[in-house]
């Protein structure tokens, strides 16, 4: 099965986001960027496939060169090539710009793919487009936030999370699947894996390589304005007998939150 | 116009959808067009009238018997031959798992921007701009669009649902022709955990369980309390997740679910910056925590300093007496 990963770096979830307001950006000095917690998963599964049935695992990114540090990562834990599709545009919160990046570089360059694997979303900008916009573009079946995916053939079905529940969904290759937390359990990557990583080399493909012109990927959202969330206020803390902290807390829910 | 996406789970109409039509009856109002809305499946025309009352001007059912089970690429088409037709300005969707999976793959089929889980929608200039949280609510972005139609998905639990009013409004029905190898991967069946029946990020109060709960077992303490309250669910923390306690389903926070309760119970959450990111949009938030300065209190609206499994029995007690009355 030749599959292909798409992965992004993203600052990592400890990190406290600060904004610059006259750019209505975040302000990137300071943060420690790490490969996106759903991709790993996306990549261990990518890595478990190849090891029960056999062929090939790319990884992918669109970014800076510095997201070169990601794919040595996905390189060191057992994917056997990594490219790097280079795009040095601030973040557009547009996932339609990206998907058409993705999508025209998997037609030029990668096209006998079999199976997509990306992370449910990449943390921070939280949009969840990608994977869905990307099936579209390809014309493929499409199985988002998945925490059971099982192949067999050129057929496949994936439990897929939704509220309270999971929906089980079949689906033929070549598809795209989306990783939640639950998939599977990334493995760290080893001293050999690490070495073997050093040595290989990861192409960097520009727009032109892609035939790919800036007015076709023009974003279709503008960022109007960017915001820290209102601060919260810290309220009543007591500390008493149980019986009294419980009663006293059961009232202010009843009397001045008004919620139960 | 503004078109309005109500999705039909399990023969009913999702109240976030409704959420989703309110607000968009009062942009609609606001740029003073009409609000429609769209069913899409199978035999849905009972359910339709169920949308009326939500002040829809038209209330569209897009039918074909392929639609009976959803799939992303098949209800995308149904939806695309409607908005072709009917030509909308605006296209909202609630942020659940379906709107989240169908949204992005109508927006790439019509060449369209799309924002995704908005918190607030703004009527300016004549266009719809909307605020929408990124880093799970570190921060905020607000956006317009240079494309048409405009098209947002609007997260669950944070817009007023209108009252139901007189049905005013139509129904219509549209009969699609999708051919049958559209329909790519379609969902079989939906498998239920056993007593799951609400999501956290539907519930409208949120009872959390940290590290303090020490075990799987303990979160059952929750449950009983879960059952005392209306529209309720168990929350429970990445640590608690990571140790087995709980299903990730449950996992509140920057790498688990966003959630806007109007109430958010804590229990021995000590309050790191991913989870707060996950529940500070909440209307209420009350905690129960051992250490008297974990993180968590710094958000909360009330909270007691004290052991949890000594305050659980009197909350349980106190709750009952209430709710008798």
């Amino acid at each position: 099965m030749n599959i292909f990963v798409l992965v992004k770096r993203i600052p990592d979830t400890e990190s406290k986001i600060r904004i610059n307001h006259e750019t209505g950006t975040i302000v990137e000095e300071g943060l420690n960027f790490v490969l996106n917690p759903y991709d790993e998963y996306a990549v261990e599964e990518a890595l478990r496939l190849r090891e029960a049935g056999g062929g090939k695992v790319t990884v992918l990114s669109v970014g800076t060169e510095e997201s070169l540090a990601i794919l040595k990562k996905c390189l060191a834990m057992g994917a056997d090539e990594a490219f790097l599709v280079k795009d040095n545009t601030p973040e557009t919160y547009d996932g339609l710009r990206m998907a058409k990046i993705i999508a025209r570089a998997l037609e030029k360059k990668f096209s006998d793919y079999s199976l997509l694997l990306f992370g449910k979303q990449s943390m921070g900008t939280d949009n969840a487009q990608v994977p869905s916009m990307v099936a579209e573009l390809l014309g493929l079946p499409q199985v988002n936030v998945v925490t059971k995916l099982e192949i067999e053939g050129t057929k496949g079905t994936a439990h897929r999370e939704i509220e309270g529940a999971l929906e089980k969904v079949s689906f033929s290759l070549p598809a795209v699947i989306s990783a939640q937390k639950g998939l599977n359990e990334p493995r760290y990557e080893t001293l050999k894996g690490i070495m073997m990583a050093k040595k290989k080399e990861i192409p960097i493909l520009s727009f032109e390589d892609l035939n790919l012109k800036e007015e076709d990927i023009v974003p279709l959202l503008e960022v109007a304005k960017m915001e820290s969330p209102p601060p919260r206020q810290a309220g009543k803390i007591i500390e008493e007998e149980p019986d009294k902290a419980a009663k006293k807390m059961v009232e202010f829910l009843h009397n001045e939150a008004k919620v139960i | 116009m503004i078109l309005i996406f109500i999705e039909v789970r399990e023969g009913k109409v999702k109240k976030s959808s409704l959420e989703a039509l309110s607000e968009g009856k009062r942009r609609a109002d606001d740029l003073n067009t009409e609000a429609n809305a769209v069913l899409v499946g199978h035999n849905l025309e009972s359910l339709a009238h169920e949308v009326l009352p939500y002040a829809a001007s038209k209330v569209y059912v897009v039918e074909n018997s392929l639609l009976s089970h959803y799939s992303a690429a098949g209800f995308s088409q149904a939806l695309f031959s409607l908005v072709e037709d009917i030509k909308p300005d605006v296209i909202l969707f609630s942020a659940s798992s379906m709107g989240k999976d169908l949204a992005p793959r109508l927006a790439a089929k019509l060449g369209v921007g799309l924002a995704s889980d908005c918190t607030r929608t703004i009527a300016k200039d004549g266009k719809l701009e909307v605020v929408r949280p990124i880093f799970a609510g570190k921060a905020f972005v607000t956006l317009s669009f240079k494309s048409s139609p405009i098209m947002a998905t609007l997260r669950p639990n944070v817009f007023p649902l209108g009252e139901p009013g007189e049905k005013k409004g139509e129904v219509i029905r549209k009969e699609v022709i999708i051919p049958e190898d559209q329909i790519k991967a379609p969902a079989l069946e939906i498998l239920r955990e056993k007593g799951a029946e609400i999501d956290v990020t539907e519930a409208e109060i949120v009872v959390s369980g940290g590290r303090g709960m020490k075990g799987s077992d303990n979160f059952d303490l929750l449950r009983d309390l879960v059952s005392l309250l209306p529209h309720s669910a168990v929350g429970a923390s990445r640590s608690a997740v990571d140790a087995d306690w709980i299903d990730h389903q449950h996992q509140v926070g920057q790498t688990g679910k966003t959630v806007s309760p109007n109430l958010y119970i804590a229990f021995g959450i000590s309050g790191a910056i991913q989870h707060l990111a996950g529940m500070s949009s909440s209307k209420f938030i009350v905690a129960v925590n051992k250490d008297s300065e974990a993180s968590i209190f710094k958000v909360a609206d009330f909270g007691v300093v004290g052991d949890l499994f000594q305050v659980i029995p009197y909350l349980k007690e106190e709750l009952k007496k209430i709710t008798s009355e």
